[in-house]
C-alpha cells in the first residue's frame, strides 16, 4: 500500500474513474478489506446510474421553439456580434436553414415517437404522477435491484411457495415465476413493487456466471390492447415486453437481444399455455 | 458560437436545467435566459474553447442570481438536524420518484456538482471551472451530496445523526 493515505476524495474519484491506474490499484487494495466502504461506493455508483436514467428522456424531448430560435443570435446580439470575427450573417441562407433544422428536429421526434414512444416526455413529470411506461418501470427496477449483492430479492427461491402465495394475494390474481432452468437461469426470488397504480411483482433469475435477469409483472393494463413482443433498450439494459389482457410482462437483462429473445419466448410459452 | 453547435448543446442544457429545478417550464426559461445571456456576451466567447462548459457556467451564474433575487436559501443546510429521511417508516425501495424527491432536497450546490458528475460526466477540474470554485470544494460538495442522497434514500436506516420524525 502507498504511503499516501486513501482519502474520501480518492474514493469518489474511484467511483468516477478519475484516478490514475496506479492510484486506482491502491484504492482497490484498500477497499478489499473495507466491505462497508464498498457498499457505500456501490450506492454512489447506483445513484449515478439512476440519475442518468431518470433524466435521459429529457434529451429526447422536442426542443421548444423559443429555444430553437435562440440558436441564432437575437437581433440585438447580431449587431454586437458582427463586430467580431463571426461568419457574415448575410451570407447565410437564414430562412432556408431554419426550416431544414426545424424539419429535421420534427422528423427526429416523429421517429422517436414511433419507435420509442414509451420513452415518453419529461421523466421528471414523475412528480406529477404521470404513469411510467412498462419497459421503463421494468428497466429501472432491474437496474436498481439486480446489482444488489446482499438483498436482491425480498423472498428467496427457497421459499418459492410462500413467494407465489404472497405475490398472488397482493396482486389479486394467481402469478408464478416461469421455470427457466433449461435456459440456464435459476430463480433467486422475487419482490413486490409499487407500479403506477398498485402493486407489481418482480422475479429475479441468475445464471451460473452471475448474470441476472428480471421478469416484471404488472396487472395494471386494463383497457389496453394486447401486443406482440416489443423490444426496448434502456442504457445497458435490454427489455422485451408484451401485454396480454390485464397483464404486462417485461423481461430485462444486460444480455444481448438475441439471448434475451430466447428467454422471452420461453417465458411467453409457459405463461400462455396453448 | 455558431447555431449548429448551440443546437447540439440544447438537449444537455435542458436536461441539466430540468434536473436542477425540477419544473419543466421553469427549466426551459432558465435555458432561454442562458442563451440570451450567451448571445449578449458572445464577444467574450473564445472560439475553439469548450462551448458546453461556457454555457453551463452562464446557466450556473444565472441560477445563483435567480436564487439570490428570489431570496431563497442558497446556503447548504448542512446541519443534518434539519433533515428528516424521506420515508423513515417505509420499506427499502429505491425508486425513481424517491430519487427525484431526494434530489430536490439536496442543497443547490451539492445537487449541481452531483448532476455535473452524473449527467455531464465532467471531470472534477471541469466542474471546478464551470462553477468557479476550487476543486477541493467540488470534492466536499460531491461527498456531502452523495452521502446525503444515500441517507435520504435509505430512510429505513437513518444514520444516527438523522432524526426520525414520526
Amino acid at each position: 500500500m502507498s504511503q499516501h493515505p486513501i482519502t474520501e476524495a480518492d474514493l469518489h474519484a474511484y467511483v468516477d474513474a478519475e484516478l490514475s491506474d496506479s492510484r486506482r490499484a491502491e484504492v482497490a487494495a484498500f477497499l478489499a478489506a473495507q466491505p462497508e466502504e464498498v457498499r457505500r461506493l456501490q450506492a454512489y455508483q447506483l445513484q449515478k446510474e439512476v440519475l442518468r436514467r431518470l433524466f435521459k428522456p429529457v434529451l429526447d424531448e422536442s426542443l421548444p421553439a423559443k429555444l430553437l430560435d435562440l440558436t441564432e443570435p437575437p437581433i440585438a446580439a447580431t449587431m454586437e456580434a458582427t463586430a467580431g470575427p463571426r461568419v457574415d450573417a448575410k451570407k447565410r441562407p437564414f430562412l432556408a436553414r431554419w426550416s431544414v433544422q426545424r424539419m429535421a428536429a420534427g422528423f427526429a421526434i416523429a421517429l422517436l415517437g414511433g419507435a420509442a414512444g414509451w420513452l415518453g416526455h419529461g421523466q421528471y413529470q414523475a412528480t406529477e404522477r404521470i404513469a411510467q411506461p412498462l419497459p421503463r418501470q421494468a428497466a429501472v427496477a432491474h437496474v436498481v435491484y439486480s446489482p444488489d449483492i446482499k438483498r436482491p430479492v425480498e423472498v428467496t427461491a427457497e421459499q418459492e411457495d410462500q413467494l407465489v402465495k404472497w405475490l398472488s394475494k397482493r396482486l389479486g390474481t394467481p402469478v408464478s415465476p416461469p421455470k427457466l432452468g433449461a435456459l440456464g437461469y435459476e430463480l433467486i426470488g422475487g419482490r413486490l413493487l409499487p407500479g403506477n397504480s398498485g402493486p407489481v411483482a418482480q422475479f429475479m433469475y441468475q445464471d451460473s456466471s452471475g448474470q441476472r435477469l428480471t421478469l416484471y409483472l404488472s396487472t395494471e393494463n386494463s383497457g389496453k390492447r394486447d401486443t406482440g413482443f416489443r423490444f426496448a433498450r434502456e442504457g445497458a439494459v435490454n427489455v422485451f415486453y408484451w401485454v396480454d389482457g390485464k397483464f404486462g410482462y417485461a423481461l430485462s437483462a444486460g444480455i444481448d437481444k438475441g439471448e434475451l429473445a430466447r428467454v422471452a419466448t420461453a417465458v411467453y410459452d409457459q405463461l400462455e399455455p396453448k | 458560437m455558431d447555431s449548429r453547435a448551440i443546437l447540439a448543446e440544447l438537449p444537455r442544457l435542458r436536461r441539466y436545467a430540468r434536473a436542477m429545478v425540477g419544473d419543466r417550464a421553469v427549466a426551459d426559461d432558465l435555458v432561454q435566459d442562458t442563451l440570451e445571456r450567451g448571445w449578449s456576451r458572445v464577444a467574450q466567447w473564445r472560439p475553439g474553447s469548450d462551448l458546453r462548459a461556457w454555457l453551463f457556467g452562464i446557466m450556473h451564474n444565472l441560477r445563483v442570481d435567480q436564487l439570490r433575487r428570489q431570496g431563497l436559501n442558497t446556503q447548504p443546510l448542512d446541519d443534518a438536524e434539519s433533515e428528516a429521511p424521506i420515508r423513515p417508516t417505509q420499506s427499502d425501495r429505491l425508486e425513481v420518484n424517491d430519487l427525484a424527491a431526494a434530489l430536490a432536497r439536496l442543497p443547490e450546490e451539492q445537487r449541481a456538482v452531483l448532476l455535473l458528475v452524473a449527467l455531464e460526466e465532467m471531470s472534477y477540474d471541469e466542474i471546478a471551472s464551470t462553477l468557479g470554485i476550487p476543486v477541493g470544494t467540488v470534492m466536499s460538495r460531491l461527498s456531502r451530496g452523495r452521502e446525503r442522497l444515500r441517507l435520504l434514500l435509505e430512510g429505513r436506516h437513518p444514520a444516527a445523526h438523522l432524526r426520525v420524525v414520526r
